[in-house]
């Protein structure tokens, strides 16, 4: 059997008496497509932040395919592979959208150091991001300062930005947060198109999304991890019922 | 690589740091002095050397975010190593200048791991905190600096043993200006290069870096220490053309001014600081004709009217009119 991209033991995390964080083990395959869900407050921003190395856990190990990167600094998780985006735009405002796209590519690079050739030399990063940007649909505005776009646009560029990095597991905090419901199946379809190379671990709220787009679902509630299974096994399940669908939804 | 040979992407982006026929006017009209106003090239030389300290903090600030109140710090640490380099023996100016500015940027290499670790008020504390400390200690060490007397005994050999620094500036200014020049065009690459568009990545959202896997606090080492080389050039030109160098080289007063020059002239833009040099300079010799006493009354006033009605400085201001007046044709 093959390494899981992405792997949790034991995480704790607690502020002060506020327990955050408890027990988590997670495990992702390669190129799955995992949907994590829970109410408001159940600690999956928390999760993401503790899994990207923003937040240091108190307790527990984590896995990036077969390598620890427990004690690794963000950027460096993300070289390794492991790669997020933000619930709330976590965008560059005054950067058109092919010039962040390109920072995020001479990054992946290694380019970013260097200050004595100037930018249109590096033709490959700039093709490349150019590539990123018309495969997400934003080849029209990428020219544009980041914050004239569209929100919708401004949602797809924060997947934009992750993608240069060459990740290998996307952890997509609510990428349809804020867009309206018919554009938002929309939005996911592009990132189900996204390369099988690619395992996904997505926040959602809306549950005809999570139903239609995840291999497998991950219920939070209170730091814990619920329960985790199937799509019909999470529908059929009378604890999920209870403590989130079934008594309407929350936020 | 000619132009038809850029894909549109590169085509944008090369246009953006193309050579502009204002910046050439801008580089022509800097000769003026020479035939204009031969009698005002000390004022000349020490606006060139100001607008290069300002290009400097212009780096780290306008383009980075980084704020600094203690800058003057290289500048004089720059001062007193070329003063300190001549006084020794060793007046040649163009070797002192090199040695001078590697010695502000070691300096700032080794502040640049504190530096890098701070942002928005807590890093204008330290650098202004840093500043302090290091003029205090230029005060205290008179047996090394001359202390509130100034450094003495400064003497500059012919530069290219042809030319002497005279009372005039004509030596001050034609040494200088290719300094600056030569400066600005290293600091005109770098913003232009992936370096320089990692910067403003840090200005614009520094949680957003590392989240595309930019290591952001090795970027700003390596932008401080680079703005920390041209704070000492800038503050080896001044010890050298002035052939004394003061305790002001260090003081709070002069890491204020430069930041006031910057944002009057325009933070992130590369000229922003060449213009705010010019006007606060020439203006501060006219007002100080006036009534000395009360000059920074109205650069006072100047900078209040400068921040409430043009945020992004005076050229923030002249690019805005432009595109009105494009708008409008």
């Amino acid at each position: 059997m093959r390494a899981p991209a992405l792997a949790t033991r034991g995480l704790d995390k607690r502020f002060g008496s506020l327990v955050v964080a408890k027990d988590i083990e997670l495990t992702l395959p390669p190129g799955e497509r995992y949907a994590l869900i829970g109410p408001n407050g159940a600690g999956k921003t928390t999760l993401i932040n503790l899994i990207t190395g923003m937040l240091k856990p108190d307790k527990g190990r984590i896995f990036l395919g077969e390598n620890e990167i427990t004690a690794l600094e963000p950027d460096t998780r993300v070289k390794c592979g492991l790669v997020r985006t933000f619930q709330i735009n976590t965008l560059f405002p005054h950067l058109s959208a092919l010039e962040a796209v390109t920072l995020a590519v001479c990054e992946q690079h290694g380019y970013a150091g260097s200050w004595w050739r100037e930018l249109p030399a590096y033709d490959d990063a700039v093709e490349e991001a150019y590539a990123i940007l018309v495969s997400l649909r934003l080849a029209g505005s990428c020219y544009r300062p980041t914050r004239e776009l569209a929100y919708g646009q401004q949602r797809l560029l924060e997947i934009a930005l992750a993608l240069a990095t060459k990740p290998k597991v996307l952890l997509l905090d609510e990428p349809a947060a804020g867009v309206p419901q018919g554009e938002s199946a929309e939005l996911f379809s592009v990132i189900s198109d996204l390369s099988r190379d690619i395992a996904v671990l997505f926040i959602e709220h809306d549950m005809n999304v999570v139903f239609r787009f995840a291999h497998r679902i991950i219920v939070m509630v209170g730091g814990r991890i619920l329960v985790e299974g199937t799509p019909q096994e999470i529908a059929a399940d009378h604890r999920v019922r209870d403590v989130y669908l079934g008594g309407g939804r929350h936020g | 690589m000619t132009s038809s040979a850029l894909s549109e992407p590169q085509r944008y982006l090369e246009a953006q740091i193309r050579w502009r026929p204002v910046e050439i006017a801008f580089w022509l009209a800097t000769l003026l002095p020479f035939v204009l106003a031969p009698n005002y090239l000390v004022l000349a030389s020490q606006i060139a050397i100001t607008a290069l300290f300002a290009l400097s903090l212009d780096l780290i600030l306008g383009y980075a975010g980084i704020v600094s109140l203690g800058h003057a710090a290289y500048f004089g640490f720059g001062s007193y190593t070329a003063g300190l380099i001549a006084k020794w023996g060793w007046g040649e100016p163009v070797t002192g200048l090199l040695i001078a500015a590697a010695a502000a940027g070691v300096l700032g290499y080794v502040s640049s791991f504190i530096i890098a670790r701070f942002r928005h008020l807590a890093l204008i504390m330290i650098t202004l905190g840093f500043g302090l400390l290091l003029a205090e200690a230029a005060n205290s060490a008179s047996w090394l600096t001359g202390g509130a007397d100034g450094l003495q005994g400064v003497r500059m050999w012919k530069l290219f043993d042809v030319f002497a620094f005279d009372l005039y500036g004509t030596t001050a200014y034609s040494y200088s200006l290719p300094v600056l020049f030569l400066a600005f065009l290293v600091a005109r690459r770098l913003i232009g290069s992936p370096f320089g568009l990692a910067l403003r990545g840090i200005r614009e959202n520094a949680v957003r870096m590392p989240a595309i896997g930019a290591p952001a606090r090795a970027h700003i080492r390596k932008a401080y220490t680079i703005a920390a080389v041209m704070a000492g050039l800038a503050g080896a030109l001044l010890a050298q053309t002035t052939e004394t160098v003061s305790l002001e080289t260090l003081s709070f007063a002069r890491s204020a001014d430069v930041l006031v020059i910057l944002i009057l002239g325009g933070a992130g833009r590369l000229y922003g600081g060449l213009v705010g040099a010019i006007i606060y300079m020439v203006a501060r010799d006219q007002f100080s004709g006036i009534n000395p006493q009360y000059w920074y009354f109205w650069i006072g006033t100047l900078l209040i009217l400068v921040v409430l009605f043009l945020p992004n400085g005076i050229l923030g201001g002249m690019a805005r009119l432009m595109r009105f007046a494009r708008s409008r044709a």
